[in-house]
């Protein structure tokens, strides 16, 4: 297995490259230096010395990506691409183009991002697989279909107007929570009800349905027939036999999603004035910050990596069968 | 059964929180505490005051940094007033040889302003670690090492605070930072014109430092010819030439003292690594100090125990004592502890807490208009029901802002100095039709530009005198500017030669494009209307969408042929106006602020002329003219000024809009035991709807009883 972890780790190499390429691209191709430097500046009294100052100060003075003037090696390495990019494969992000360390402010804006995200998973995992497992055991009845038509309905809703009609409904009508902000401590736990309850309501469509059918697929399967036929009752098959089998896919599901809370969530962050990851994201989009972008985008391709990493071996943890080679 | 399942969901909703109100965000023991609570949309970008240029930025160094002087709180029009000054400064104007000339000297005669300023002693910095010092009397924190810095996470961590008086060099350390390549201020440029030396510093300090190298340098060991300390208390600055508009320099933050301490503190390595900057964490002598800076979150401004104290005006506009804005004359100041800001950037939940009552102020957005705010049967601006009720104050001011529409003067169609392309902009002037712009996009909160001086000013007109006669003509019935009829724009159409919008010579379609950033959904009502306004002369307007960069890039080479702009004053004097239609102020060729690159000679001159004369009959008529000469060339639609409407509650005082002043905070009262009670009586938990999802919970459980009954006891066949 460490052969196949570390091969898989090799193979990151190539990915994350061509990730960081695409980022620099995308974004360059909509911004110059000097649109940065101008943001940065600001609007009123910006004169073109202090542009050249400001991108002379961050080393955005240098061609993008092919230095036709330098020598040898210098003709790559001595580019805005190379001297950003090198450094993020050791994890040193730097500074941003604000002038604050990054590492810092990922390290301190995790934590907000967490503490929604955690909660949230847990919480839904159990409430949709609950709901998920009561439909499929009203399978056919017209509590399956009714149960269904309203996942449907609640997936058609975008999760803005969930979080809009859950700050009004909650917060500003039943007066009950908080609408927006955040706090530490225990203080936050009244901040974060009213957005995983949100996260909850506007995923329980989707979750459910998903879930269902996972479970539909193992009631059909021949170890359920046999268990009926020994004169198990119905609900002994679903909750002991079809849930702990079903729980193979469930989990690894799970799995691949863990180390993407680190990023959080842009809109949920945003409304409801929580200081994570999500709206670190956005506010450097917003500010055309390319240094936070560019590690932004490179850490969550990271997590991404390591999320697929973990769902394999996970496979092998729960199903004997499977082997990694 | 019911009840306890309430009493479940009732838990997991209060999350700990004992006492109604359930929702207040803040902790209970500030429930009576004297602090002002408000919020703001975008997080700073700077506190290092000698770069801070936004009123988001101002919000906080405001509060914190205090410049020789600031605005009268209260007196219309607006006054500059001592703040750390003992008096108003002395300026001497000197001819080229050096010798005093009299007060009312010409600009021209005049090769050299002084500007005399003296401190008020006894003002003591903020506790801060810069100025902590050990029994002998060395620094504390000026020389620390990798291994002291490895605990230290925030400004907090430092144990030791200092403070010491508040002298001369002070301010002239901040001018020398000015100078300083590395701290980008967006005014060096500027300043660099006419304080004498600061050009040369500059370039000395670039020498010292290069871009990528920001090692600390002590200012104090560089001289700059043109600002100099007297006494302790005493210093001057020397400017080229004549420059009133300077005084209003004096009271932004720009020119706030900077100790020196403060800034070899920040420099040291290690420092910036944690995000412990100037920029960070400011270090003033004002009424307040950031004791919390987390901009994702909130900011907390807390009373500096050092303030050297201030009394709040006994002065005002003669309607103010009626209004119950001298309340509180004489009385000592600040009023409250503290100030916190919570970050909101959406709309929303921000009107939403200040309707239940935490945010004491608020402004009026367009999605929140119409249940603010309601308009009386002559027209007049009243409060709906709901916030009468509720006891709010609204106030209304028109703002010292301009928003025009320019024409790119440079353009082979629309730009250029004939009669036809000046017949053509004067037309369009009357088709765009900007008081249904205001009703329609602004509920009415704005007033039609008659020129580009908003009201207020030095400068500006108003009544019959004031209007803009290309555009308008006096109603007498009314009392008002009624626009010209279509009918006149169209006779313009055709001495501009393009009857009904047709070339008269090829006989096709006048076709213009208008450049714009917002070409997004919301923007297509706005971008309809204005089509159909140029559809009025036969003229099809194209919209050209854009981002903002590539806006930008079309602005700085010309491109653009028509556009929408504006302008916030940064100081009450038409020159901070009428600059942005002087053509070496161009913005292709010259990279400043006209956006038009609008080129009169003769507005140029009357421009250099009127800039440096003091306010007064003189001056007025240059400006009239100026203003006649632009309203006939109409290098701008001159759109609107908009009228800011903003509301506070029952317990909130001393709110009168100050919209040059940025350290208004400390006027600001508030009774906190009133917000208390009406937080509590607006915020009680509502129940019953809990109860009834308890219920169709329980509702939809039967039948699934019901199926399970019976799906138990079936058999397999």
């Amino acid at each position: 297995m460490m052969a196949y972890i570390l091969r898989r780790i090799l193979y990151a190499i190539p990915i994350l490259i061509g990730v960081n390429v695409l980022t620099f691209v995308l974004f360059f191709v909509v911004n110059s230096p000097d649109d940065m430097a101008r943001m940065q500046l600001g609007q009123k009294r910006v004169t073109e010395e202090a542009i050249q100052n400001w991108k002379a100060e961050r080393g955005y003075d240098k061609p993008l990506l092919w230095n036709a003037e330098a020598e040898g090696l210098d003709k790559v390495t001595d580019t805005i691409f190379f001297k950003k990019s090198i450094r993020l494969f050791l994890f040193d992000f730097g500074r941003s183009d604000s002038g604050r360390d990054i590492s810092s402010d990922i390290q301190q804006r995790m934590w907000p991002s967490l503490a929604i995200a955690i909660p949230g998973l847990i919480v839904g995992l159990l409430v949709n697989i609950s709901f998920a497992l009561l439909i499929a055991f009203f399978r056919g009845t017209y509590l399956d279909i009714s149960g269904v038509v309203l996942c449907v309905i609640l997936m058609s809703i975008s999760s803005l107007f969930y979080i809009i009609a859950g700050q009004y409904l909650v917060g500003k009508l039943m007066n009950l929570v908080p609408i927006s902000g955040y706090d530490t401590g225990f203080e936050a736990i009244k901040f974060l009800i009213l957005p995983v309850l949100v996260g909850l309501v506007s995923g329980i469509g989707s979750g459910t349905r998903w879930y269902r059918t996972i479970f539909l697929e193992e009631i059909g399967k021949d170890y359920v027939r046999t268990a009926r036929s020994k004169g198990l009752s119905e609900r002994l098959i679903m909750f002991r036999h079809v849930l702990k089998n079903a729980m193979i896919p469930i989990l690894t599901g799970v799995v691949v999603i863990l180390p993407l809370l680190f990023m959080g969530s842009l809109i949920t962050e945003s409304f409801f004035g929580i200081p994570g990851l999500g709206s670190y994201t956005l506010d450097a989009i917003n500010s055309q910050d390319f240094a936070i972008v560019r590690s932004m985008v490179f850490l969550g391709s990271v997590l991404y990596i390591i999320g697929l990493l973990l769902t394999d071996i996970s496979y092998t943890l729960v199903d004997p069968r499977v082997r990694l080679s | 059964m019911l009840g306890r399942l309430s009493l479940l969901f009732l838990f997991l909703f209060a999350g700990g929180c004992a006492e109604p109100p359930w929702n207040n965000p803040y902790p209970a023991e500030q429930d009576t505490a004297s602090i002002i609570y408000d919020h703001f949309a975008e997080r700073p970008k700077h506190l290092d005051p000698v770069r801070s240029y936004s009123s988001n930025e101002y919000l906080f160094i405001g509060q914190i940094y205090e410049p020789p002087l600031q605005y009268h709180f209260l007196k219309r029009p607006y006054e500059l007033i001592p703040l750390t000054a003992a008096e108003m400064p002395t300026v001497t104007f000197l001819d080229a040889a050096g010798n005093v000339l009299p007060e009312d000297t010409s600009a021209e005669k005049v090769a050299w302003s002084i500007y005399r300023i003296t401190l008020q002693p006894g003002i003591k910095f903020q506790p801060h670690p810069a100025f902590a010092r050990n029994e002998q009397g060395d620094f504390l924190y000026h020389n620390l090492t990798e291994e002291d810095l490895e605990d230290i996470r925030t400004l907090d961590d430092f144990e030791q605070t200092g403070t010491r008086e508040l002298v001369a060099d002070d301010y002239v350390y901040q001018i020398k930072r000015m100078a300083h390549p590395t701290t980008h201020s967006p005014i060096a440029s500027l300043m660099a014109e006419y304080i004498v030396g600061m050009r040369e510093l500059s370039a000395e300090l670039r020498k010292q430092s290069t871009p990528a190298d920001k090692h600390y340098i002590d200012l104090r060991n560089f001289s700059m010819q043109g600002v100099r300390v007297i006494d302790r208390y005493t210093y001057e600055i020397k400017l080229r030439g004549k420059y009133p508009q300077f005084i209003y320099w004096l009271s932004m933050s720009f020119f706030a003292p900077m100790p020196w301490e403060a800034d070899r503190f920040y420099s040291q390595p290690g420092m910036e690594e944690k995000n412990i900057t100037l920029d960070w964490y400011p270090v003033g002598t004002g009424p307040f100090m950031l004791t919390e800076n987390n901009p994702n979150l909130r900011m907390v401004l807390e009373r500096n125990p050092n303030f050297h104290g201030e009394r709040y005006p006994s002065e005002g506009e003669p309607e103010d004592e009626e209004k119950g804005f001298l309340v509180d004359a004489g009385k000592s100041l600040p009023f409250v502890e503290k100030a916190i800001y919570s970050l909101e950037k959406e709309s929303i939940p921000a009107w939403n807490k200040f309707l239940q009552g935490y945010y004491d102020t608020s402004g009026i957005t367009s999605d929140s208009f119409d249940q603010a705010v309601q308009l009386g049967a002559q027209g007049d601006v009243q409060l709906t029901e709901e916030m009468q009720r509720k006891g709010m104050k609204l106030l209304t001011a028109v703002t010292t802002s301009t928003y025009y529409m320019g024409f790119n003067m440079l353009d082979d169609v629309i730009g250029g100095y004939s009669d036809r392309a000046k017949y053509l902009r004067q037309a369009i002037s009357i088709a765009v039709d900007y008081e249904e712009y205001i009703s329609i996009f602004a509920n009415g909160r704005g007033l039609p530009a008659q020129g580009p001086i908003p009201p207020g000013i030095f400068g500006s007109k108003e009544g019959k005198a004031g209007i803009n006669p290309v555009v308008y003509e006096w109603d007498e019935a009314r009392n008002k500017p009624r626009r010209k009829s279509i009918e006149v724009a169209r006779e313009l159409m055709i001495k501009a030669g393009y009857p009904g919008g047709r070339d008269e010579k090829t006989g096709k379609q006048l076709i213009l494009y208008f450049d714009t950033t917002g070409g997004g959904p919301g923007s297509k009502a706005l971008l309809d209307w204005l089509s159909k306004q140029f559809r009025k002369l036969g003229i099809q307007l194209v919209i050209r969408s854009t981002d903002y960069n590539r806006f930008q890039e079309k602005m700085l080479k010309g491109t653009a042929q028509i556009f929408q702009w504006g302008w916030n004053a940064d100081y009450p004097d038409p020159e901070n106006f009428l600059f942005l239609l002087y053509g070496p102020n161009g913005k292709v060729e010259h990279k400043g602020e006209n956006a038009a690159n609008y080129n009169n000679p003769e507005f140029n001159a009357l421009f250099e002329k009127m800039k440096n004369m003091d306010n007064g009959l003189q001056r007025q008529a240059v400006i009239d003219k100026m203003i006649a000469i632009a309203r006939e060339d109409a290098p701008w639609l001159w759109g609107w000024h908009p009228v800011a409407f903003s509301l506070h509650h029952k317990w909130y005082s001393n709110a009168k809009p100050n919209l040059m002043a940025n350290n208004t905070l400390k006027y600001k009262r508030v009774d906190p035991v009133m917000r208390s009670a009406k937080r509590k009586a607006w915020n009680q938990p509502v129940l019953w709807p809990l109860k009834w999802v308890v219920l169709l919970f329980l509702l939809f459980m039967i039948p699934a009883v019901l199926i399970w009954w019976r799906k138990e006891r079936a058999t397999a066949l």
